[in-house]
C-alpha cells in the first residue's frame, strides 16, 4: 500500500521526461505543422492573421499542453469536479455577458482571446464522469440513484449549449459524457431507454430550433434539392474533395477555396480544403495521423493502472474520434453540418485549448500510469 | 477494504476494457466507411467533380463576331459594320436590379414596357449573362450614362459594331439583319452555340442567304470567377472570326440611279450581263430602310410599311409575279420557228379581232393592224397575229420553249423569297386547277395573259438569252470571276469567223448549252425587237436611242391584272384603291447595244399603263446609264480577275 506510492512519488524529473509517449506528441506536432500549412492556404498564401494567430496558439498550447503532462494524476483527479464546475460557471456566464456573432451567443471576452466555454466543457464533462464512475462501486453503477448524478451534470451543460444556440457542440458534449458511462458499465437498456425519451421529446426539441438549424437537417436529407441555398456548403465541399482527385490540385492551388466556392475553409471545413490540395493520399495521411494519436490515447488507457485513467483515456480518445469523425462525415457529405471542428488542424482556440488540455490529462496519465489516485 | 476494492477494481477495469474493445470495433468499423467515401469521391468520382470544379470556377462571356461586309462589283460596301454605342447590364452584379432600372429610366427614357419585357428577359437566362439595355445609344446619351456610371453597379457601356446600309436602293437584294428571334435560333442549325446578345441574323435577301457564313464565329471570354461571381482572371480569349465578306456583281451607281428614276412607284428593275449572267443591277421598289431593322424596328414605320399598297418589303424583283404580257411573243414567235410552225414571212391578217371556238379574241388595237408577218407582227405587238401562231403552236410545245429560256423555275439561288412564276400547259392545268385545257386558253397564252406568272428577273433571263444567241447562262450576284464560257466562245468566233460549230461541240469544247435547234431563228426574234424599238411603228420606238453605243432592241408589254387567278393575285391586289388596281402593268425587255450586245433589261412597272409608255423610257435610261459603266466595269473585271 505504501510502496507503489512512494515509487510513484519518487519519480525524478528524468523518469517523467522519459515515460512520455514521444510519438503522440510527434503526431501532435505534425499534425500542428500541417494546420500551419493549411491555415497559410486560406489565407490565400499569404501570411496573414489566421496563419499567424494559428501559429501562435498552437505554440501556446502545445507548449501548455507539454507542461499539464507533468501535473500529478491525483491532482487531476481531485480538482475533477472543481474543473467541471468552473467550466460550468463559465458557460453559465456565457448566457449573460456572452458575444453573440451570426445569432449565436457562444464566447466569452477575455482580454488576449474570445472563450468558446462549451468546447472545454468537451473536456470537463469527461473528467467529471471519469472521477465520478471510478469512485462508484461496480454493482452501485446500474442504480438509479447513481443515475441521478451524471444525467444532471451531462443534460446541464448541453442545455445551455443548445440554448446559444449551438447543436454541434452540444451533440459532442452529450457525445462525451454517454461514452464514459457506457464504459463504465451503465446497461445498455438505460441508454435505450434515454433515446426513447429524445425520441418523444424530439418533436419539442424542433420546435425550438432555430430555421437554420431545420434547414440544415433537412438539406442534410437532400442537398441537391436548394444547391444554392442550404445545401451549398455540402455540394461545393464534395466538389472540392472530389476533384483533388488521388494527388490533389497542390498546395495553394485548390480553386474551390481561394475562389470562396468553400465556406468556413478556416474551421469546420479545413479538412476539404487540405483534401482538395493534397488529394486522397493528402486525406489518407491525415487520416493516418488521426489514427495514431488516437490509438496512442487508448494505449495509455491500456497501461494505466487507475480506472480514473482508464475511463479518462478511453473516453477522452473515444470522444477525439467523433470530434474527427462528426466532422469528416460532414464535409463528405455523410453527416448534416453541424459546426464541429476538425481536433488540431481547425482554426479556433478554444477547440485548441480544450483539446491540449485533454491531451495534457492523457500524457499525465501517462507519466503517472502507476500511481494510485485514492 | 482494500482487498475487496482492490478486487473490485480489477473487475471493473476488466469491464472498462471490454467495453472500450466494442467501442473500438465499433470505431473501426466507422473509419473503414470514412475512408471509402474518401476512396469514391476522390478515386471513383473524382473526374466528376473536377468537371463540376472547373464548372465553378469558369464562367464563359460568348463575344459577338463582326459580320462580314458586302460589296458591290467595284469593291464598294454596301453592307458595312458601324460602331455603336450600347449599355448591358449584367444583373448579377447589381446591387438591386429595381434602383438600377429606376435610375436607368430617368437618364435614358426607357418605357416601362420595354423594363418589363427585360425584366421578363433577366428571369430567364444565368444571373451573369449581360442583357442588353439599349443597343443604339447616340453619343450625347453614351457619355451621359458614362458620367453616372458610378451610380449604376452592374452596367457596361460597350462599344461594339452593328449593320449599316449606305442606301436604301439595295434594301431588297441584301435584305436587312435583325435580333435572332426565337424561331430563327430553333430553325437554323448554325445559330446554335451562337445566342449571344446583340446578335443579328439575316432575314431576307442576301443576307438571309449568306447568314451562315457571313454571320462569323463567336468568340469567347473564359475567366475564373469566385463564388461572388467576380472576375478574377482572364484565362483563355477567342476573338472568334468576322464573317466572310461577300463581292457581288451588282454595281452600286446604277442601283442608285435606278432606285432613284423609280421614285416610289411600285416597280423593279433588273440588268443581267447577257454572257456571264452577272446581275449587274436589281431593284425593287418603293424602297424601305434596312438599317430601321437592325435594333429592332419601330413599330410605327413596320405599320406603314406594312400596310403601304405598293408593297415597299417584298423584292419585286424576284418575288413579284406577272403575267408576262406582249413581252412573250418573242418566245412564241421562236417556238413557232423552231417548230417550223410558221415561215417568217408568213402573214395574217389583223382586224382588230377573231372570233374562234364561239369567243372573240381581241387585238389591242382596235381598228385591227392589217396585214402582219412575223417582223411587224412583233413590231407593232400584233395581238391577231399571235392568235394565230399560237394557235397554230399548241401551249404545250409554246410552255417547252419557256421554260428553256428560263420562265416557270428560279432564277436564283439566292432568294429564299424568290418565286417560281408558273408556265401553263395542259399537263399543269390538269394538275393544279383540276380542268381540261380550253383551246381558247392557248391564245391567252400566246399574247402572255391567263395562266402566265413570271418574274422580273426570269423575264430578264430570257432576253439575255436571246441576247446572246440562244445560249443558256445562269445568272448570278455573288461575284464570281469563272464561267465565262461563252466569251471564250465569242473569242473564238471572232477569231475564226468562218468556222460553224454544231452544238455538241459548243457543248464539249466550250461547256454552252444552246437553247436552239437553230440559231437563225434567234437572229430573227433579235432582229424583229430591233424594229420594235428602232423603226418607226414600233411599239417603244419613242423611247429610242439614236447613238449607236446606246442603241436597243426591245419588247414592251402590258398584262390585263383582270386576267389574274385568284391564287395568284390574292397577295397582290387586296388592299388597291380600284382604279390604281384596274390599271394594267406596264413591262419592257430589251438587250443593247444591238450591235454587239452586252446587257439584257428587264422593267416592270405595276399598274403603270401601256409598256411603251411607263416601262420603256425607264429601260432607255438605265440602258444608258449601264453601257455608259461598261468599261469601267470591264477594267474593274480585268483588274480583279489579274489579282485573283
Amino acid at each position: 500500500m505504501f510502496q507503489p506510492r512512494s515509487i510513484q512519488s519518487s519519480l525524478s524529473f528524468k523518469d517523467k521526461l522519459f515515460s512520455i509517449d514521444y510519438t503522440l506528441v510527434v503526431s501532435i506536432l505534425i499534425l500542428g505543422v500541417v494546420s500551419i500549412f493549411a491555415m497559410y492556404s486560406t489565407d490565400g498564401g499569404e501570411f496573414k492573421y489566421h496563419t499567424k494567430s494559428h501559429i501562435l496558439r498552437f505554440a501556446v498550447f502545445f507548449i501548455m499542453f507539454l507542461i499539464l503532462s507533468f501535473v500529478q494524476i491525483r491532482l487531476w483527479h481531485s480538482t475533477s469536479y472543481l474543473i467541471y464546475i468552473v467550466f460550468f460557471i463559465l458557460l453559465v456566464g456565457v448566457k449573460y455577458f456572452g458575444l453573440t456573432s451570426s445569432g449565436s451567443q457562444r464566447w466569452l471576452n477575455f482580454y488576449f482571446m474570445n472563450l468558446q466555454p462549451s468546447e472545454l466543457m468537451k473536456v470537463g464533462l469527461i473528467l467529471f464522469l471519469a472521477k465520478y464512475y471510478h469512485r462508484v462501486s461496480l454493482e452501485n453503477v446500474n442504480k438509479i440513484k447513481f443515475l441521478f448524478l451524471p444525467i444532471v451534470v451531462l443534460i446541464a451543460p448541453v442545455l445551455l449549449v443548445v440554448m446559444q444556440p449551438d447543436l454541434g457542440t452540444s451533440l459532442l458534449i452529450a457525445a462525451g459524457g454517454l461514452i464514459v458511462a457506457w464504459l463504465a458499465g451503465v446497461r445498455a437498456k438505460f441508454f435505450i431507454y434515454a433515446l426513447l425519451i429524445f425520441i418523444t421529446l424530439l418533436p419539442v426539441a424542433i420546435s425550438f430550433l432555430k430555421p437554420y438549424q431545420k434547414a440544415r437537417i433537412l438539406t442534410f436529407l437532400n442537398p441537391e434539392k436548394d444547391p444554392l441555398g442550404a445545401g451549398y456548403q455540402i455540394i461545393q465541399s464534395k466538389i472540392a474533395i472530389g476533384s483533388g482527385g488521388l494527388f490533389g490540385k497542390g498546395f495553394l492551388n485548390g480553386s474551390q477555396s481561394y475562389l470562396d466556392y468553400l465556406p468556413e475553409k478556416h474551421t469546420d471545413f479545413i479538412f476539404t480544403l487540405f483534401s482538395e490540395e493534397f488529394g486522397f493520399f493528402g486525406s489518407l495521411f491525415i487520416l493516418v495521423l488521426y489514427v495514431v494519436i488516437i490509438s496512442r490515447i487508448i494505449r495509455i488507457g491500456n497501461i494505466t493502472r487507475s480506472n480514473f485513467g482508464k475511463l479518462y483515456c478511453y473516453g477522452f480518445a473515444t470522444a477525439f474520434f467523433v470530434y474527427v469523425i462528426v466532422n469528416m462525415g460532414m464535409v463528405l457529405g455523410l453527416l448534416p453540418i453541424v459546426g464541429s471542428p476538425l481536433p488540431i488542424l481547425s482554426y479556433g482556440g478554444s477547440s485548441m485549448m480544450a483539446i491540449m488540455l485533454g491531451l495534457g490529462i492523457v500524457m499525465s496519465c501517462k507519466v503517472y500510469k502507476d500511481t494510485p489516485v485514492n | 477494504m482494500f482487498s475487496s476494492g482492490s478486487g473490485n477494481t480489477i473487475i471493473k477495469s476488466k469491464l472498462i476494457s471490454r467495453r472500450m474493445f466494442l467501442l473500438n470495433v465499433g470505431k473501426a468499423i466507422v473509419l473503414v466507411g470514412v475512408l471509402g467515401r474518401l476512396i469514391s469521391l476522390q478515386i471513383n468520382e473524382s473526374k466528376k467533380y473536377k468537371t463540376l470544379s472547373d464548372k465553378n470556377r469558369f464562367r464563359e462571356w460568348k463575344l459577338a463576331p463582326e459580320r462580314g461586309t458586302i460589296k458591290d462589283y467595284f469593291n464598294v460596301e454596301i453592307a458595312s459594320n458601324k460602331q455603336v454605342y450600347q449599355i448591358h447590364l449584367i444583373p448579377e452584379n447589381t446591387q438591386n436590379i429595381e434602383d438600377v432600372f429606376f435610375r436607368l429610366k430617368t437618364i435614358l427614357n426607357i418605357s416601362d414596357k420595354k423594363i418589363f419585357s427585360l425584366k421578363k428577359k433577366i428571369a430567364k437566362q444565368k444571373p451573369w449573362e449581360p442583357i442588353i439595355i439599349s443597343e443604339n445609344l447616340n453619343w450625347s446619351e453614351f457619355s451621359r450614362i458614362n458620367l453616372f456610371l458610378h451610380e449604376l453597379q452592374g452596367v457596361e457601356p460597350i462599344v461594339s459594331v452593328a449593320r449599316v446600309y449606305q442606301d436604301s436602293s439595295s434594301a431588297h437584294v441584301l435584305g436587312y439583319v435583325s435580333q435572332a428571334s426565337a424561331k430563327d435560333l430553333k430553325s437554323k442549325s448554325y445559330l446554335k452555340e451562337m445566342s449571344v446578345p446583340g446578335m443579328a441574323v439575316g432575314k431576307t435577301g442576301l443576307e438571309r442567304r449568306l447568314d451562315e457564313e457571313i454571320i462569323g464565329k463567336v468568340g469567347f471570354q473564359r475567366y475564373e470567377v469566385n463564388a461572388f461571381g467576380k472576375r478574377i482572371k482572364q484565362i483563355q480569349v477567342d476573338e472568334g472570326q468576322a464573317g466572310k465578306n461577300y463581292q457581288t456583281t451588282l454595281d452600286l451607281e446604277v442601283q442608285k440611279y435606278v432606285a432613284e428614276i423609280l421614285g416610289d412607284k411600285a416597280a423593279s428593275v433588273c440588268v443581267m450581263d447577257i454572257y456571264n449572267g452577272d446581275i449587274v443591277s436589281m431593284v425593287s421598289s418603293p424602297p424601305y430602310d434596312p438599317n430601321t431593322f437592325v435594333h429592332g424596328v419601330d413599330k410605327n414605320y413596320w405599320n406603314s410599311l406594312i400596310s403601304n399598297n405598293k408593297k415597299p418589303l417584298i423584292n419585286k424583283a424576284v418575288s413579284g409575279l406577272y403575267p408576262p404580257g406582249s413581252t412573250i411573243k418573242t418566245l412564241v414567235a421562236l417556238s413557232a420557228l423552231e417548230n417550223k410552225i410558221i415561215k417568217p414571212l408568213n402573214t395574217v391578217n389583223c382586224k382588230g379581232k377573231i372570233e374562234l371556238f364561239g369567243e372573240k379574241f381581241h387585238c389591242w388595237k382596235k381598228d385591227g393592224h392589217g396585214i402582219m408577218n412575223m417582223r411587224t407582227g412583233i413590231k407593232r405587238s400584233c395581238d391577231v397575229y399571235f392568235y394565230e401562231v399560237a394557235r397554230r403552236l399548241g401551249v404545250d410545245r409554246l410552255s417547252k420553249t419557256a421554260k428553256k429560256f428560263g420562265l416557270g423555275k428560279k432564277v436564283l439561288k439566292d432568294f429564299f423569297e424568290e418565286r417560281p412564276g408558273v408556265v401553263p400547259n395542259t399537263v399543269w392545268k390538269k394538275k393544279f386547277i383540276g380542268q381540261n385545257w380550253y383551246l381558247g386558253e392557248t391564245l391567252h397564252s400566246g399574247i402572255g395573259q391567263g395562266y402566265f406568272q413570271s418574274t422580273p428577273i426570269q423575264l430578264c433571263l430570257m432576253t439575255a438569252q436571246i441576247a446572246n444567241g440562244g445560249f443558256e447562262i445562269k445568272p448570278r450576284i455573288i461575284f464570281d470571276k469563272k464561267n465565262n464560257n461563252l466569251k471564250e466562245y465569242l473569242k473564238f468566233k471572232n477569231e475564226n469567223p468562218n468556222q460553224q460549230l454544231p452544238p455538241e461541240l459548243l457543248v464539249s469544247n466550250f461547256d454552252l448549252k444552246p437553247l436552239f435547234k437553230n440559231q437563225e431563228n434567234i437572229k430573227i426574234i433579235k432582229d424583229a425587237m430591233y424594229s420594235s424599238s428602232n423603226e418607226p411603228g414600233g411599239t417603244s420606238y419613242g423611247s429610242r436611242l439614236d447613238d449607236e453605243r446606246f442603241t436597243f432592241a426591245g419588247k414592251t408589254g402590258s398584262s390585263q391584272i383582270k386576267r389574274f387567278t385568284e391564287a395568284q393575285r390574292e397577295a397582290e391586289v387586296k388592299q388597291e384603291s380600284l382604279k390604281y388596281k384596274d390599271r394594267d402593268h406596264a413591262l419592257f425587255i430589251a438587250f443593247a447595244p444591238v450591235k454587239d450586245p452586252k446587257y439584257a433589261i428587264s422593267v416592270v412597272v405595276e399598274h403603270g399603263g401601256t409598256g411603251s409608255k411607263a416601262a420603256a423610257p425607264i429601260a432607255k435610261k438605265v440602258i444608258k446609264k449601264v453601257l455608259e459603266r461598261h468599261s469601267l466595269r470591264q477594267a474593274a473585271n480585268n483588274l480583279i480577275g489579274e489579282n485573283i
